[in-house]
């Protein structure tokens, strides 16, 4: 019998445990990671920075590297190219065994262990653990929208500096006025 | 009265599950939703429940819609398929005038019957239940391509109020209530305090006035029930120490009826729980004890005893 499981995408990197989404506790203190995130905000300097790294496809590639090798130890990151630890905690949603983005799924064991992989503790259960520690809970009320998995093994940060993550969330709750869909706002 | 209607005007509602049978035939199925003409409101028709292969669950909630025994509530996991497949069986569900839905994340396939297949999950629950939104409000798809005609639904969703975080619990329950959750079916609830909290949350979101809350309520039928429940392996049951000490404490014939009462009890405590439209009853495939529990509860269902569902 042939098997018919996917390979990974085209460019995909295979992620510290492979393509397979397995939680993974973040290797950076909460206030660290909220630190760092000051620090990548896109800036005028990031955006420049982003934009010059863009021109070349060698730069592009170097740059993409290293991003992968520091989030895959600080995050387990597996390279969506749509990161949205920002607003998790840092705790990265897409080490979920079923890749939730809008919260945990109900069969989080007493503990906080995750269903899939009982040995590990829910990324969303350390998520809201993380965000909350740093006053930073509400982000979670945040709606996330469906990943685009076009993006796969792209730089998180450079189509975060040029503005193509923009529309990942809702800016809210969502609860004032139905939140838009699609990134067609 | 529908089951939009009913929980519109604020009645009481009950609502049960039937699995669909693995097989190619509706009836066995059918024969069980006779069981329960007149006693609940709709029943869900799960999807694949626990990951294990049955018939499909728009072909039973057709079924059971067209056999004019009971409302359906069409169930739709993540697990199985993309989003331009569950698009696609939106439409179809619309087009079948299937309007109950509710959808949920699904359990892993690890925990089924073909533990090698494909996990999907390309869109998760929330954004399922404003997929479907989006399609019916705005006539529109994830790929903002419009649909015509827009189909008519009834949006429902689940929470877990017991499983960590339970701090998160309420405000993840809200972002499925933003994102188009009309009514919305709960875990298990053993442990009445613990929903009240997290009703009570709900409530501080101001949410409980656009999604009816169902509590799921089970019967624990007997000691091997209650071993596997309290075991930790079913995701995300938990059986407090006071219902397992109280079910130990009763001679094992006797587990099955102490469960029963247990159950009515609950029914009854979170009828008087500001905000909550109603029950829905995990008791799929003991479809004979539910007027039993339902009278043991204190449930009135002699209006709609003999009667065909309305709406259809």
């Amino acid at each position: 019998m042939t098997r018919t499981m996917a390979g990974p995408p085209p460019g995909a990197p295979a992620g510290p445990k492979g393509r397979r989404p397995v939680p993974y506790r973040p290797r950076l203190s909460a206030r660290l990671a909220y630190l760092m995130q000051r620090v990548l905000r896109p800036n005028a300097v990031n955006r420049r920075f982003g934009a010059l790294v863009e021109r070349s496809a060698a730069a592009r590639k170097l740059f993409t590297a290293a991003e992968r090798v520091s989030k895959e130890q600080l995050f387990g990151c597996r390279m969506c190219g749509q990161c949205a630890l920002p607003v998790t905690g840092y705790s990265c949603p897409m080490g979920c065994p079923k890749e939730l983005r809008n919260g945990p799924c109900g069969g989080v064991g007493p503990g906080g262990a995750c269903e899939v992989y009982p040995e590990k503790r829910c990324v969303w259960v350390v998520g809201f653990e993380r965000a909350s520690s740093q006053g930073a809970a509400d982000d979670l009320r945040r709606l996330q929208r469906p990943v685009d998995h076009r993006r796969w093994g792209e730089s998180s940060w450079l189509n975060y500096w040029a503005g193509r993550d923009d529309g990942l969330w809702t800016g809210d709750d969502g609860l004032a006025s139905p939140p838009v869909l699609g990134a067609h706002e | 009265m529908s089951l939009r209607e009913r929980l519109a005007a604020g009645e009481f509602t009950v609502t049960a599950e039937l699995s669909p049978p693995r097989g190619a035939s509706a009836a066995a199925m059918l024969s069980r939703a006779e069981l329960l003409r007149g006693w609940v409101d709709a029943v869900n028709i799960t999807d694949n429940q626990g990951s294990h292969v049955r018939l499909s669950s728009w072909a039973g909630a057709a079924a059971v819609k067209q056999s004019g025994i009971i409302e359906p509530i069409m169930q739709m996991t993540c697990r199985d398929r993309n989003r331009i497949a569950l698009q696609s069986d939106l439409l179809g569900a619309g087009a079948l005038g299937i309007e109950n839905l509710l959808f949920m994340s699904g359990d892993h396939p690890k925990f089924g019957d073909h533990p090698g297949a494909k996990p999907v999950f390309d869109l998760d629950s929330t954004q399922l239940v404003w997929t479907a939104r989006t399609l019916r409000d705005e006539g529109r798809l994830i790929s903002g391509k419009q649909v015509d005609p827009a189909p008519r639904f009834f949006l429902g969703a689940v929470e877990n109020p017991f499983a960590p975080p339970v701090e998160y619990r309420a405000r993840r329950a809200a972002k499925k209530i933003a994102a188009g959750a009309q009514f919305m079916q709960t875990q298990y609830v053993f442990d009445v305090p613990a929903f009240a909290r997290w009703m009570a949350e709900l409530g501080e979101l101001g949410v409980l006035d656009r999604c009816a809350i169902l509590a799921g309520v089970g019967v624990i039928r007997s000691a091997r029930m209650l071993d596997f429940l309290a075991s930790g392996k079913v995701p995300g049951v938990q059986v407090p120490e006071p219902v397992q000490r109280r079910l130990r404490g009763v001679a094992p014939e006797d587990v099955g009826a102490e469960g029963a009462k247990i159950a009515a009890e609950v029914i009854a405590a979170v009828r008087q729980i500001p905000g909550v439209a109603g029950v829905h009853l995990l008791t799929a495939g003991y479809e004979k004890q539910t007027p039993e529990l339902l009278r043991l509860a204190g449930v009135d269902r002699s209006a709609l005893i003999g009667q065909a569902p309305s709406g259809d």
